[in-house]
């Protein structure tokens, strides 16, 4: 009961926001709330990093006469990303203290159903599920922009709604596909089906459109910025930390095991617009005077390591891309909410506006340098992990690909060093008299802060968490590569390995 | 008649005779009273009404020469009517469009439509379906021109009776059509004798559906829908929109049966569906009046609602028939919103949504759902319905109407989301005077939650409609 508690208690808590009156009471119960949470989250440590299969199984018939059922449970992957969301409630709340000053309990409620949801799409294993909660999820993200976004809040959050909803149209075809094939909606037992490569070719493709769309990868990212721009501090936060994760999630859980087949035959063309995000995500950040649009693109930058770290298909590939998809979460929420703060300082988030606060607001700059070392990569931080693991992934199985990948390193390192120097030392723009970090802001960049370094000095917990969930998601994938079946080796350029080719022809 | 088979007319009837009962009792208050502005009781009679039709779920029985089936389909089709009835009659208890000494006749005619509709969704033979589809036409014919002084509703009801004329006429030819190859116009009888070795018949019984097609407003029988929602009464809108469609979902459930799978008439039901759901869909982008948005969404839901049809199968026409309440249910959500706010009886556009949150949050917050049931989001009745539609049809060789089904989804969010977001995101100046009883924000809340809870929780419906198109499988 330890998944549904999580999921159903934001929910009550949304519940009783709707007969209070007293703001101040609102944000207490919420940020209460997020505590209590945590509290239910307490039995997930009982979680066996060891044992391959899903743990904290619940499982009840939802509509028997489809055979859709109530069905959750957790890998290490769904684990760690469920811990991230958990956490990200309280300190939520807290960065919206003050930047959301009207109907603040619609926000609250909205913020909780979000919560709720988020940890629904990671928990659940029954494939209709999965989809109720992943286009649940739009609402109240729709609303949390649409409500409380900036000036172009109408634009930003109807394409996010629209761009997302569009992608996700044929996941319910998919998912509809898959049923038919195997008479059943249950994602373990689809895991562990085989299916024709015709079919797989076309499933992949309509899941892979919907995680990338999510994700976003290049092409399908014009979304992103728009809605992280637009959005309050905690909707960006959220977008940054779980929305985008559903992606790649996605493709961990279902492209991988389902169609392996087909995610061989597509990991070239995956593999390049994981590169072509990175790098094109790093340019166009080199170039914004928005410190958010700057940070949004680094996203699509970052999460291009994640889905070339998942389409490399080696084990420390797979493992890089999830720590990465955590180190995202941390960081880029992290930044997100340094951005939010100086915009309630200073009203403005272009960076000419907000120049050479080093002297007057140095905890602000402290930690803004730390998640900007951490953004781009720097030793001793946790993107660090992720990313080299990315690497070793990408040089494992091509040397080729692990070079395209290294100038995204690189580019990081620039777009994000020009924000902190001109942050930092740059001319000062209108920096007196503003009040550094108070005790409120404190309270929710410390525990982000600490991670990074948690994650990145001792990930060998985090590691194992993931190991262990890796050969159920790698293993049809690696027995396509081992069996070489000829007209897919036909098209797989990326892999090294082949010598065998030319003999078996 | 013995008495016990009297009781047992009686019993199993009991649904149709007590509508009948309450139209006896309008007729004569409507005749006998000079006060007529008292409807409560009106109100309470329905919801026995519903409370009788509930009774009524499990008979069986044959009447009337064999052209009357009461089975299981039927009383879930009656209670469904019941419950779209009763709402509507809770909907229109101001009637701010209909002049106080004409309400006890709205109702009337509002009641024999529905008794009609019940006597629709108990035929089993082609004269007693055509005959109470007309009941319950002629009834709405009159209505919907009963709009205080509008010219507007005066034009609805013409374009409605004509459109409904020509329909009817092209059933009945296609009806002779049937009775000159098949020389039988029981259901029963029919089964299997419509085949393509007999053209003729396939053809009849393609335009004797015609006539439900545009009960259910699909493309390209749509034309009156728009104009007949912006026309008449809010109330009227609310009935026109909802009720009558289940009437023709339970007669196509009937006729396709028979028909159905693998007939030539599939695909024509599959191209129309395809068409009514993209072109309903995509003409209600540009609209700016709420209530031609829901009008052009019930064509396009139309089209949705024949993907259970086009599919055939038990589990397909049970994914039709909880889709048909799932509809009835999300409409009658926003029809009740937008009746609620417009005390006065006029026209709502997307304008006078504005603000909504602030001065009405219960309705806002039952338009919120009403209009993201009807796009399909989870976990919404809207969701689950589309859900068993597109599962009952993928592998049945129409895997390309599912897709366009899908995609459709994402043309409509625009149009849908805009109800929500002038609701929502839009603040204004001066608040409409809306009706705010506690009342009526409780039962707009009421029924944004039956749409939220069936969502949640649908197996206990949708095994009731798979109960219900079983009895029609034994024929």
């Amino acid at each position: 009961m330890t998944l549904t508690s999580l999921i159903v208690f934001p929910l009550m808590v949304s519940f009783i926001l709707v007969f209070l009156r007293n703001e101040r009471i609102i944000r207490f119960v919420t940020l209460g709330a997020g505590f209590i949470e945590m509290g239910l989250a307490v039995p997930l440590s009982l979680f066996d990093i060891h044992a391959p299969g899903f743990q904290f199984v619940e499982h009840y018939a939802w509509v028997p006469q489809w055979g859709l059922s109530y069905y959750l449970g957790i890998d290490g992957i769904s684990l760690l990303m469920i811990l991230l969301t958990i956490l990200l409630l309280p300190l939520c709340v807290l960065c919206s203290w003050k930047y959301i000053g009207k109907r603040i309990k619609e926000f609250h409620i909205c913020l909780l159903l979000m919560i709720s949801v988020c940890i629904g799409v990671f928990a659940a294993l029954d494939m209709v599920l999965f989809y109720v909660f992943w286009e649940a999820m739009l609402v109240p993200m729709y609303l949390i922009i649409a409500v409380w976004g900036g000036p172009r809040r109408k634009y930003a959050s109807i394409k996010f709604i629209i761009y997302t909803l569009a992608a996700s149209t044929l996941l319910l075809v998919a998912i509809i596909a898959f049923y038919f094939q195997t008479g059943t909606f249950s994602i373990p037992e689809i895991m562990a089906s085989k299916f024709s490569f015709r079919f797989q070719f076309w499933a992949f493709l309509a899941l892979a459109l919907a995680f990338a769309v999510k994700v976003p990868m290049f092409p399908f990212h014009t979304w992103l910025p728009a809605a992280h721009v637009e959005a309050p501090t905690a909707g960006s936060v959220l977008l940054a930390s779980v929305l985008l994760k559903m992606g790649a999630y996605g493709f961990l859980r279902f492209c991988l095991p389902m169609t392996p087949d087909a995610s061989v035959y597509f990991a070239p063309m995956m593999i390049a617009i994981s590169i072509a995000s990175i790098i094109y995500g790093g340019l166009v950040a080199l170039g914004q005077k928005d410190m958010k649009k700057l940070i949004a693109y680094s996203s699509v930058a970052h999460m291009g390591f994640v889905t070339l770290g998942i389409f490399v298909f080696t084990a420390r590939g797979i493992e890089g891309a999830v720590f990465q998809m955590l180190n995202h979460g941390v960081t880029t929420g992290a930044l997100f909410m340094l951005v939010g703060a100086i915009y309630e300082r200073t009203h403005s988030r272009e960076i000419t506006d907000n120049m050479g606060l080093a002297k007057f607001i140095p905890a602000y700059i402290g930690f803004f340098g730390l998640f900007s070392m951490s953004s781009l990569g720097f030793p001793g931080t946790n993107s660090f992990v992720g990313e080299a693991l990315v690497l070793i992934g990408a040089f494992q199985n091509n040397v080729i690909i692990g070079a395209l990948a290294i100038p995204g390193a690189m580019l990081a390192a620039a777009y994000m060093l020009r924000l902190l120097q001109k942050l930092a030392w740059g001319e000062p723009s209108k920096g007196k008299g503003l009040p550094d970090l108070n005790l409120r802001e404190w309270a929710y960049i410390l525990p982000l802060a600490l991670l990074v370094f948690y994650l990145g000095l001792a990930p060998t917990l985090t590691r194992l968490t993931i190991d262990g969930s890796i050969p159920k998601t790698l293993s049809g994938v690696e027995r396509v590569l081992a069996d070489k079946n000829p007209d897919l080796v036909a098209h797989m350029s990326v892999i090294t390995s082949t010598p065998c080719q030319g003999v078996q022809e | 008649m013995n008495n016990s088979s009297l009781l047992h007319f009686v019993t199993t009837l009991g649904p149709e005779l007590f509508q009948l009962f309450f139209i006896t009792t309008l007729f004569l208050v409507s005749v006998l009273r000079k006060r007529q502005d008292k409807t409560c009781w009106i109100a309470a009679f329905s919801v026995i009404g519903v409370a009788i039709a509930a009774l009524g779920l499990g008979n069986e029985g044959m009447f009337f020469a064999q052209a009357y089936q009461v089975d299981g389909l039927s009383q879930f089709f009656k209670l469904a009517i019941a419950i779209g009835f009763c709402i509507t009659v809770l909907n229109g208890k101001n009637l701010p469009g209909v002049a106080s000494a004409k309400r006890t006749d709205y109702y009337l005619m509002l009641a024999f439509s529905t008794w009609g509709l019940m006597l629709l969704s108990s035929a089993v033979e082609l004269m007693t379906m055509f005959v109470s589809l007309e009941i319950s036409s002629y009834s709405l014919y009159s209505i919907i021109s009963v709009r205080k002084g509008s010219q507007p509703a005066a034009e609805a009801a013409i374009k409605y009776i004509m459109f409904g004329a020509a329909a009817t006429a092209i059933s009945l030819f296609g009806l002779s059509y049937i009775l000159a190859c098949a020389n039988t116009s029981y259901l029963n009888e029919l089964t299997g004798k419509i085949t393509l070795d007999c053209p003729i018949a396939m053809i009849g019984i393609t335009m004797f559906m015609i006539s439900f097609f545009y009960k259910l407003a699909l493309f390209p029988f749509h034309f009156w829908c728009p104009d007949v929602y912006t026309g008449s009464s809010n109330e009227t809108a609310a009935f026109v929109a909802t009720v009558p469609k289940l009437g023709a979902v339970v007669a196509l459930i009937r006729i396709s049966h028979m028909v159905i799978p693998g007939m030539a008439m599939t695909d024509v039901l599959a191209i129309l569906a395809a068409l009514s759901m993209t072109y309903g869909n995509l003409a209600a982008l540009a609209q700016k009046d709420v209530k031609r948005i829901l009008g052009y969404s019930s064509v396009a839901h139309a089209g949705y609602i024949l993907i259970g049809i086009v599919a055939g199968t038990q589990q397909g026409l049970a994914a039709a028939a909880f889709y048909g309440l799932a509809y009835v249910f999300m409409n009658l959500t926003c029809f009740w919103v937008i009746a609620r706010i417009s005390p006065a009886g006029d026209n709502v556009t997307l304008d006078d949504l504005s603000g909504m949150h602030a001065y009405a949050p219960a309705y806002a917050l039952a338009l919120a759902v009403g209009a993201f049931a009807l796009v399909g989001i989870p976990p919404t009745m809207g969701f689950t319905g589309k859900l068993f539609l597109f599962t009952s049809l993928w592998g049945h060789g129409y895997d390309w109407l599912v897709i366009i089904g899908a995609v459709n989804t994402a043309f409509s969010i625009f149009y849908y989301l805009n109800l929500v977001r002038y609701a929502y995101t839009r603040d204004t100046e001066s608040p409409r005077t809306i009706d705010a009883s506690i009342a009526s924000r409780s039962m707009a809340l009421v029924l944004a939650g039956i749409v939220l809870a069936l969502g949640c929780i649908p197996a206990g419906v949708y095994q009731a409609a798979l109960a219900a198109t079983q009895g029609i499988w034994k024929i």
